[in-house]
């Protein structure tokens, strides 16, 4: 972690340490800024709050929107639930896998895209549905997921 | 003061957003001052209509013209047609699929005509923004007739006395909730909104935030007065980003007005309001998993009892409510318990949201009053099964709710009644599927969720959501047989009874119901038979589901 991110991260444990139940404000906050929760930079979340690292890790690895890794500048989140599957989810995730040529769960060679399953986020009534970070797309076919990347290619 | 003729009505709710509506909202704007109507003419950014299918929606008031698909290239036109010489847009209106004629303004179509508007009532008619528009429009007029003319005592009487149940899904009292943290020992004590809203066809709270905010913070400042906290907490999908925007806002003006924070409207009651976030776990909206999250550890369930409202959040009497539940409140208190009563049924008095999804002609979000049958629902309200297709289930409540075949289409639903049905009422999540998909494929998805989302705290829940997963796959590809329908059963009474917490107490229900209504056509999958509805891949072969996992 260099001098800059560790600073960064002082910044954000300094903003939510005294508010009740820090930890997962102060994660969601490293999350935000550096797009993934750096091992170096889970040890200074515990060292700062007086805990375990195993305990920040284990908070880290339970949540979805948290990643340990760092992932893709756009990070899209494919829903696969019943409301989605019956609108033709696997179809479009079989269209997305193709155009980036990754499996879900992968980040294409260049860092821009990561592909990643979620649970229902709430937009049915549009499904089948995904987010690229935090932009919604809906009522999607295979033929409609050239235009959705391209706006982020 | 500048009087306006007319409003323009855009949708921004999530669904709407997806269509970028700012850029309709923008070309109004630009379209109204280039034909110098700037003046008379004022756009309003508001929730949700309902009619998500058709988004983006806007509608034009005087009159209440519904357009539907509106894209910035029609703007011009509603301008110049609609707004300058009166005529409205024949090609943008609303078509009724049920009636022959295009519709001209919304109370007309059936989509509406069947609705009772209590939760939604400020659901795109406000701009959810503007503290004065909830104000014009009776808010907060309950929190202040709660702090100067009524004992505590006697507001959690009042919600007692309405019925209201708890419309997160578990149907649990209200009145009964706010009673035990009013007289639970030990102090602080916390309200809590459950906005963590994560059941798969669910998206109701999310509209009703993003479409009537302040109505959450009247609602929760009105519990606290009840029970004695003077510190709320509203937890929220941090998916959810408008609903949290617009929650901030509201926060923000309520507490510019004194309608939160310290010496509330003068009467000498605090109450504070914070928004935190979620970070992705279907298990956080059950409330033990909720406080754990809030107090900054994983989500996962506690043993109950000790229930909430007596070791609840940091261990103090804590209510926790749905995001529906609390936007009856006002309500309620504002028009007597008496008059919340008489909509709804003896049991289950008041309406309730419903999120229609799948294969359904109007999708989108509809209040109705409890005791309403899933026929009425699918048919008038939402236009039917399109495509020509038939009705083959419904899954009420979610996905963890059950599901429902045509013979069942005229049960009143409630509670209650669901629950007598073997299916729940649940979070009001109603998935219409046709007779294109395979039962199995479908009950595969069911259990594909709950093994994807257990906390993995508890062994039956966590292996057991896992082998539900794997024997129905078994089956899709090809390789079950009959002991697997039995080995199911099994695992599905016991999955019943041992887990921790609801999450995988009600995994098997929706799987069960399935079987219950669909037996022959899992069969019909076994050895060399073959996927009835052609969904599944060749007997013997790897399944579509297996490989993209």
């Amino acid at each position: 972690m260099g001098n800059e991110e560790k600073q960064c991260v002082c910044a954000i444990i300094a903003r939510y340490r005294d508010v009740p139940g820090p930890l997962l404000p102060i994660l969601q906050g490293i999350q935000e800024e550096h797009g993934h929760l750096s091992e170096a930079a889970m040890h200074q979340v515990a060292a700062s709050l007086g805990r375990p690292p195993g305990e920040v890790y284990s908070v880290a690895t339970f949540y979805t929107l948290f990643s340990t890794r760092p992932r893709g500048k756009y990070v899209i989140r494919v829903c696969e639930n019943a409301p989605c599957h019956i609108k033709g989810a696997p179809a479009v995730i079989a269209e997305l896998e193709k155009a980036l040529d990754i499996k879900a769960g992968e980040t294409t060679p260049d860092g821009k895209f990561s592909l990643e399953f979620t649970s229902c986020v709430g937009i049915c009534g549009v499904a089948p549905a995904i987010m690229v970070n935090q932009d919604v797309h809906g009522n999607l076919t295979p033929s409609s997921i050239a235009q959705v990347l391209g706006q982020y290619r | 003061m500048q009087l306006q003729r007319a409003h323009v009505l855009v949708c921004h709710g999530t669904n709407c957003a997806l269509h970028a509506p700012q850029a309709l909202v923008d070309a109004f704007r630009r379209a109204l001052r280039e034909t110098r109507l700037e003046p008379e003419v004022r756009v309003v950014e508001t929730g949700c209509f309902g009619l998500c299918e058709q988004g983006p929606t806007v509608v034009v008031y005087p009159e209440g013209t519904l357009y539907c698909r509106v894209s910035p290239a029609d703007v011009g036109e509603i301008v110049s047609e609609h707004l300058l010489k009166g005529r409205p847009v024949g090609r943008l209106l609303y078509r009724d699929p049920a009636a022959v004629k295009t519709v001209q303004t919304f109370p007309e179509a059936r989509y509406f005509q069947k609705q009772v508007r209590v939760v939604l009532r400020n659901c795109g008619v406000i701009d959810p923004s503007s503290i004065e528009e909830y104000i014009a429009r009776g808010g907060y007029l309950s929190l202040g007739k709660v702090l100067t003319t009524m004992e505590p005592a006697g507001v959690v009487q009042a919600v007692t006395d309405s019925g209201l149940r708890g419309r997160g899904g578990a149907g649990f009292p209200t009145g009964l909730k706010w009673r035990f943290a009013a007289r639970a020992a030990g102090e602080p004590k916390y309200v809590v909104c459950n906005a963590d809203e994560g059941e798969p066809g669910t998206f109701k709270d999310r509209l009703i935030l993003e479409g009537d905010p302040h109505a959450i913070l009247e609602a929760m400042a009105i519990c606290g007065y009840a029970t004695g906290a003077h510190r709320g907490f509203i937890y929220i999908r941090g998916e959810y980003r408008l609903s949290i925007t617009m929650l901030e806002n509201a926060i923000k003006s309520a507490k510019e007005l004194g309608l939160l924070g310290k010496n509330i409207l003068g009467t000498g009651f605090d109450f504070d309001v914070e928004v935190r976030l979620g970070s992705g776990a279907y298990v956080c909206g059950e409330e033990t998993a909720l406080f754990e999250s809030l107090e900054g550890g994983r989500g996962e369930p506690r043993v109950k009892p000790p229930y909430p409202t007596d070791r609840g959040l940091w261990g103090r009497p804590t209510v926790i409510n749905n995001v529906e539940t609390l936007a009856s409140i006002p309500h309620i208190i504002e028009k007597g318990p008496a008059w919340f009563r008489s909509l709804g049924t003896p049991g289950t008095p008041g309406t309730k949201v419903f999120t229609l999804c799948g294969n359904i002609v109007n999708t989108g979000l509809i209040e109705v009053p409890m005791g309403i049958t899933l026929r009425e629902v699918i048919y008038e309200i939402g236009g039917g099964i399109p495509g020509g297709r038939r009705f083959k289930l419904a899954q009420t409540g979610g996905t963890s709710g059950g599901c429902v075949t045509e013979e069942l289409l005229d049960l009143p639903m409630d509670y209650d009644t669901m629950a007598k049905a073997g299916t729940a009422l649940g979070s009001g999540a109603l998935l219409i599927i046709d007779d294109s998909h395979c039962i199995v494929d479908v009950a595969r998805s069911f259990a594909k969720f709950f093994m994807h989302e257990s906390c993995g705290k508890c062994a039956p829940c966590r292996e057991g959501t896992r082998r539900l997963y794997h024997i129905i796959d078994g089956i899709a590809g090809g390789r079950g047989s009959p002991r697997d329908l039995e080995l199911l059963e099994l695992l599905s009474r016991t999955l019943y009874m041992t887990p921790l917490c609801p999450l995988g107490q009600t995994a098997p229900l929706p799987i069960m119901t399935t079987l219950r209504y669909f037996r022959p056509e899992y069969e019909a999958h076994f050895g060399s038979g073959v996927c009835p509805a052609g969904v599944c891949a060749e007997p013997g072969g790897s399944t579509k589901e297996a490989r993209a996992w």
